[in-house]
């Protein structure tokens, strides 16, 4: 028998079903893992009573032959973006230092009804901003993977998921949420072979999550495979009237629709893709890609996103714009991080409090953010930016009159080592070109592992969807996965 | 557009960041190396193009008009850094 | 047809007049029982912070969800200032720090309002509004939020923040520069609040905040380009806005002939020293860095939300006061008077009712009302919706004084123990004994009496001292103690004295 510490979502649902374990076994499993990894640095927030309470709770409904949750007994971590009632939540940042929702995200409530627990709340970059979890203030997060190279060298899990991604590839919870407005589900989840997933925005209400940029943010799972994304995501997801931008659709049943048969399926390449300096091992991977989903019956087309380049700068117009607006409200004067000098006033503490609180990046973001929507400079930035931002959702709707899905890698490089890109943020950015593009247009996108780069590093692949069309999207993800017969995990070191 | 020392002074004191004046000279550069990046946005031509409001077809829905929220003062005030008599306070402000 | 009038308000300067240009930006709360985007209530004068929502708070991850009340109103008042309707609008952030303001940022309508242009009629002088009217142009009204309250009093070394009005919904009625004289300004802002209170998106009571003014004051030569202003924040009473535009207007009048400049700016208005003062706290809160709020999405309005507005408007203070005029008769002043106020027209159209040819007894009911009401109300202090007497009990006493029964003499001294007693005017007139004398026989038999006593003046008479018919029409309703019928005594002392 497989060792619980290896299951995944529906690993765990059928072993509690057929009685090989109980939820609480899991449950103790999962607490132990969490206890022993405290060198990757994962957890802010440990929160072993939670995940009991809800295992109890699996075992006792098991015992009254009540039907069990989707997530029943399912210890999974928390992005330390979701609002945790009694839990203390940062965003990783020092201006919410000490911060305790006195309410529960809808995406978290979501989860617990589902008959998921907690296993504790996950480090990440500061507010979200950044791709290789160096913003957090509480510490960079390290991945269990390591170059084959003998060097031991700390590498990224990415970002800005970066608790996610270490303890779901580390096997330290079975599952993790994440949230992604640029990438920060599929990049971390590529540098670290799992699978992640980011819906159409709106289908995960974003109610009690705290804000980066509104019109990207969408919260997603972070899990082993394709299966338990879509378990996962079916627990997350549902309309919520609290959040004015949610869908109001039903939830689809993904997880029984699964089905790895493409034909008819056509599959778009976008030529813009191919970027400048890609390493040969990703543009291996991808005509690898290419190969596994005509293999499973799809047919690939050529197609063009003529705007792709302009991704990333609207996107690094929009984000910060938003943000900058979104982190107003930490000032000091209802929660969190109070900073007061002698004899300052209002204004002054604001000034003290944000410069303490903040992180180098999210400054550097508030400030290209508040330069932007500048009285003089909205115009040139922001309003081009949102028209181009349209530009790029019609390319992705005119390609949609050639295919039904895109292929693409997730990132150009596979994970790199902490400290190598810290110092340039352009670099940095560079990161999201392949996933931002899907995020400006809201377009459901997943990151499936699809094999190791020359350093023993794993690697993955992107599928792009229509609006509302998570189920192809899972199932030309689960093609992938059955052909790219990923197993590659990173040796337990810590 | 190129951002002087004066600027990002004026940007900083807009965001409410306090900042040292050596932090000020190190910003120029790196603010100027982004926005000069972003800017290639200006290439493109967008005069027939609307910008983007909704990024998934969806419509503003209209909440009723009932009283369903308040009387949680406890809980507006848990996190306060300081909070008296019911209310939140701050360094006095003169008007 | 309104006729425009020229203004002739000017500021006498040293080089000669000086001619004022306003423009008001009137904040009025929309009446709704809970906040614009949450769910806390709007109640007035609660326990600090005990309205307060998550949402108002601005916790983390908190979002706003449009109260579709609060639309409904704007789009009626625009309506019933026949302004256009937007059916696309937006609602854009406007960004800055301040500890009344949790969000860091105002959600409000910058640029895409609700509502477009429209026109409010004013009129400045009651007696004859339509021989002395204007038009005043609307610009835009837009709905946004309010803001929190500060208190400096309450310690020696900090501000006290309470956020229950945090979130209210405010309509911003932007007027354009149009109005000239203070006296303008007052009657614009009368005005607006009546068609608030009609339409009933607004209760206009400026003692608790519900509406306040942006006044903005700028001066020129008569017919010159237009002057640098200065808008003065949140001034809440009618005297205050005049206060304002006069101290403005002298103060900018001076200072140019001074050789100074007015400096675009905020100010404040100092009600104790009764003046303006630059807000300096503020100053630096000029770049808003407005955008789209993208936590919400364009507000589209369908046809059939707009038609089910327009369709549950009242009739407003226009087409009453022209109906009163017209369709009742009523004079001019009364058809004013009783239509500014939504509350006094129903009270009159209540009254009206009792009947079935209302044209027949409004003129003597107008008169009435404007009259022994307004007289007998502004005696209690109190407003016309707790008048002591009702309109079906004020219906009765003017029937018996058209019927005869009693006269109007009798009807005052009738209303004074209605008001006393609350009893019906027949009742009293029953008990008391207060009937009109109308028999010509008992009336004839009094007039022989006071001739007989007063054989001399009736001799003077005769001779043509026609002044004397009083002293006899006096003489006889006070030997029948004011009961008799003042026609009938008039007729009969007419045909017997010859």
């Amino acid at each position: 028998m497989t060792a619980i510490y290896q299951l995944g979502i529906a690993g765990i649902r059928s072993g509690i079903a057929d009685g090989d374990f109980t939820a609480k076994e899991v449950a103790e499993t999962f607490i132990a893992r969490v206890r022993a990894a405290k060198p990757l640095n994962a957890f802010l927030v440990e929160t072993p009573e939670h995940a009991l309470a809800a295992a109890e709770a699996t075992d006792k409904a098991k015992a009254a032959g009540e039907d069990l949750g989707k997530m029943a007994g399912v210890p999974i971590g928390m992005k330390d973006l979701f609002c945790t009632q009694g839990v203390e939540t940062t965003a990783a940042s020092g201006i919410l230092k000490g911060f305790v929702p006195q309410y529960e995200s809808t995406v978290s409530a979501n989860l617990f009804k589902a008959g998921a627990g907690m296993l504790g709340k996950l480090n990440l970059d500061q507010f979200a901003m950044g791709s290789s979890n160096e913003t957090s203030a509480f510490g960079n997060v390290i991945s269990p993977w390591r170059r084959n190279d003998g060097g031991n060298a700390d590498l990224t899990p990415g970002g800005s998921s970066g608790g996610s991604a270490t303890v779901v590839s580390g096997r330290i919870a079975p599952a993790a949420t994440g949230t992604d407005t640029g990438g920060s589900i599929r990049q971390p989840a590529a540098f670290t072979g799992i699978t992640g997933f980011k819906p159409t925005y709106g289908r995960c209400s974003r109610w009690g999550t705290i804000a980066f940029a509104s019109s990207l943010d969408q919260a997603g799972p972070m899990a082993h495979d394709v299966r338990d994304c879509a378990i996962m995501l079916e627990s997350m997801a549902g309309f919520d009237a609290k959040d004015s931008t949610s869908l109001d659709l039903p939830v689809p049943d993904w997880e029984a629709a699964l089905n790895s048969n493409l034909a008819g399926k056509k599959i778009g390449i976008p030529k813009e893709y191919r970027v400048e300096n890609m390493p040969a091992d990703i543009d291996a991977l991808w005509q690898k890609g290419i190969e596994m989903l005509k293999d499973a019956g799809a047919t690939i087309v050529d197609v063009s996103l003529p705007h792709t380049k302009y991704a990333l700068p609207a996107y690094y117009i929009i984000a910060p714009a938003e943000a900058s607006s979104n982190l107003s409200r930490y000032d000091g004067v209802r929660y969190g991080l109070r900073d007061l000098p002698d004899g300052a006033g209002l204004q002054d503490m604001y000034a003290a409090t944000r410069e303490a609180g903040f992180g180098d990046e999210v400054k550097r973001r508030i400030m290209i953010g508040t330069y932007v929507l500048s009285a003089g400079y909205y115009d040139a930035y922001y309003t081009q930016a949102q028209k181009v931002r349209t530009l790029i959702a019609q390319d992705f709707d005119k390609a949609w009159n050639s295919c039904d899905l895109l292929l693409t890698p997730t990132a150009p490089s596979a994970a790199f080592g902490l400290g190598e890109k810290s110092d340039d943020p352009l670099a940095m950015y560079l990161n999201d070109v392949f996933t931002v593009p899907s995020s400006l247009a809201g377009l459901p996108a997943m990151s499936v592992p699809a094999g190791l780069d020359g350093k023993g590093l794993p690697l993955g692949l992107q599928i792009i969807g229509k609006a509302l069309d998570e189920q192809s999207v899972f199932n030309a993800g689960l093609a992938i996965e059955e052909r790219a017969g990923f197993v590659a995990k990173p040796e337990q070191w810590w | 557009m190129s951002i002087d020392k004066e600027t990002v002074k004026k940007i900083a004191s807009l965001s409410r960041i306090a900042i040292t004046e050596a932090e000020a000279d190190a910003f120029v550069p790196e603010l100027n190396q982004i926005l000069g990046w972003v800017e290639q946005l200006g290439e493109v031509d967008t005069s027939k193009v609307e910008p983007m409001t909704a990024v998934i077809p969806n419509k503003l829905r209209l909440r009723e008009d009932v009283v369903t929220d308040g009387e949680i003062r406890e809980k507006i005030l848990a996190n306060a850094p300081i909070a008296e008599h019911g209310f939140f306070a701050v360094p006095k402000v003169i008007e | 047809m309104v006729k425009m009038t020229e203004s002739t308000y000017r500021i006498q300067g040293g080089t000669g007049e000086w001619e004022v240009v306003i423009g008001l930006e009137v904040h009025a709360q929309i009446t709704s029982e809970s906040k614009l985007f949450s769910g806390a209530s709007t109640e007035f004068g609660a326990e600090p912070n005990t309205q307060v929502s998550l949402v108002d708070a601005a916790m983390p991850g908190m979002l706003p969800v449009l109260n579709g009340e609060c639309v409904r109103q704007a789009v009626r008042t625009g309506l019933a200032i026949n302004a256009q309707i937007n059916k696309y609008s937006r609602f854009d952030r406007k960004n800055y720090f301040y500890a009344d303001l949790p969000q860091g940022y105002q959600i409000s309508q910058l640029y895409h309002p609700i509502v477009g242009e429209g026109v409010i009629q004013i009129s400045l002088d009651e007696k004859d509004p339509d021989a002395h009217g204007k038009a005043i142009g609307v610009e835009r009204i837009h709905i946004e939020q309010d803001a929190g309250k500060l208190m400096h009093d309450q310690h020696p070394t900090m501000s006290y923040v309470d956020l229950n009005r945090c979130g209210v919904a405010l309509m911003e009625i932007v007027s354009k520069p149009d109005m000239t004289s203070p006296k303008e300004a007052a009657a614009y802002v009368r005005k607006l609040r009546s068609i608030l209170r009609y339409v009933g998106s607004c209760d206009g009571n400026m003692e608790q905040g519900s509406m306040r003014a942006d006044v903005n004051v700028s001066v020129r030569k008569p017919g010159g380009e237009l002057g640098t202003r200065t808008e003065t924040k949140n001034v809440n009473s009618m005297r205050f806005i005049q206060a304002v535009i006069e101290y403005e207007a002298q103060r900018q009048v001076d200072l140019i002939e001074d050789g100074g400049v007015v400096v675009q700016e905020t100010r404040l208005f100092d009600p104790d020293r009764n003046e303006t003062r630059s807000m300096r706290s503020k100053e630096d809160a000029h770049d808003y860095r407005y955008f789209p709020d993208p936590d919400l999405l364009p507000l589209e309005l369908e046809d059939d939300f707009i038609f089910d507005c327009k369709a549950s408007l009242p009739e407003l203070p226009d087409e009453k006061r022209a109906r009163y005029k017209n369709v009742l008769g009523l004079s001019p002043y009364n058809a004013a008077v009783l239509t500014a106020e939504h509350e006094t027209a129903l009270w009159f159209e209540q009254l009206l009712e009792t009947t079935d040819q209302p044209e027949k007894i409004a003129s003597s009911a107008a008169n009435w009302v404007t009259s022994e009401l307004f007289g007998a109300l502004n005696r209690l202090g109190v407003g016309i919706e707790d008048s002591p007497v009702s309109p079906a009990q004020a219906a009765e006493l003017l029937g018996l004084v058209a019927d005869g029964t009693i006269s109007g003499k009798i009807a005052k001294q009738v209303f004074e123990i209605m008001l006393e007693s609350g009893d019906g005017a027949k009742k009293i007139v029953e008990e008391q004994g207060l009937v009109q004398e109308s028999d010509t026989g008992a009336i004839e038999k009094v007039i022989a009496e006071v001739m007989a006593a007063n054989e001399d003046k009736v001799a003077q008479y005769r001779d043509g001292k026609d002044k004397l018919f009083g002293f006899f029409v006096g003489q006889t309703m006070k030997a029948m103690q004011g009961k008799a019928n003042p026609q009938v005594v008039n007729e009969l002392l007419k045909k017997i004295l010859g």
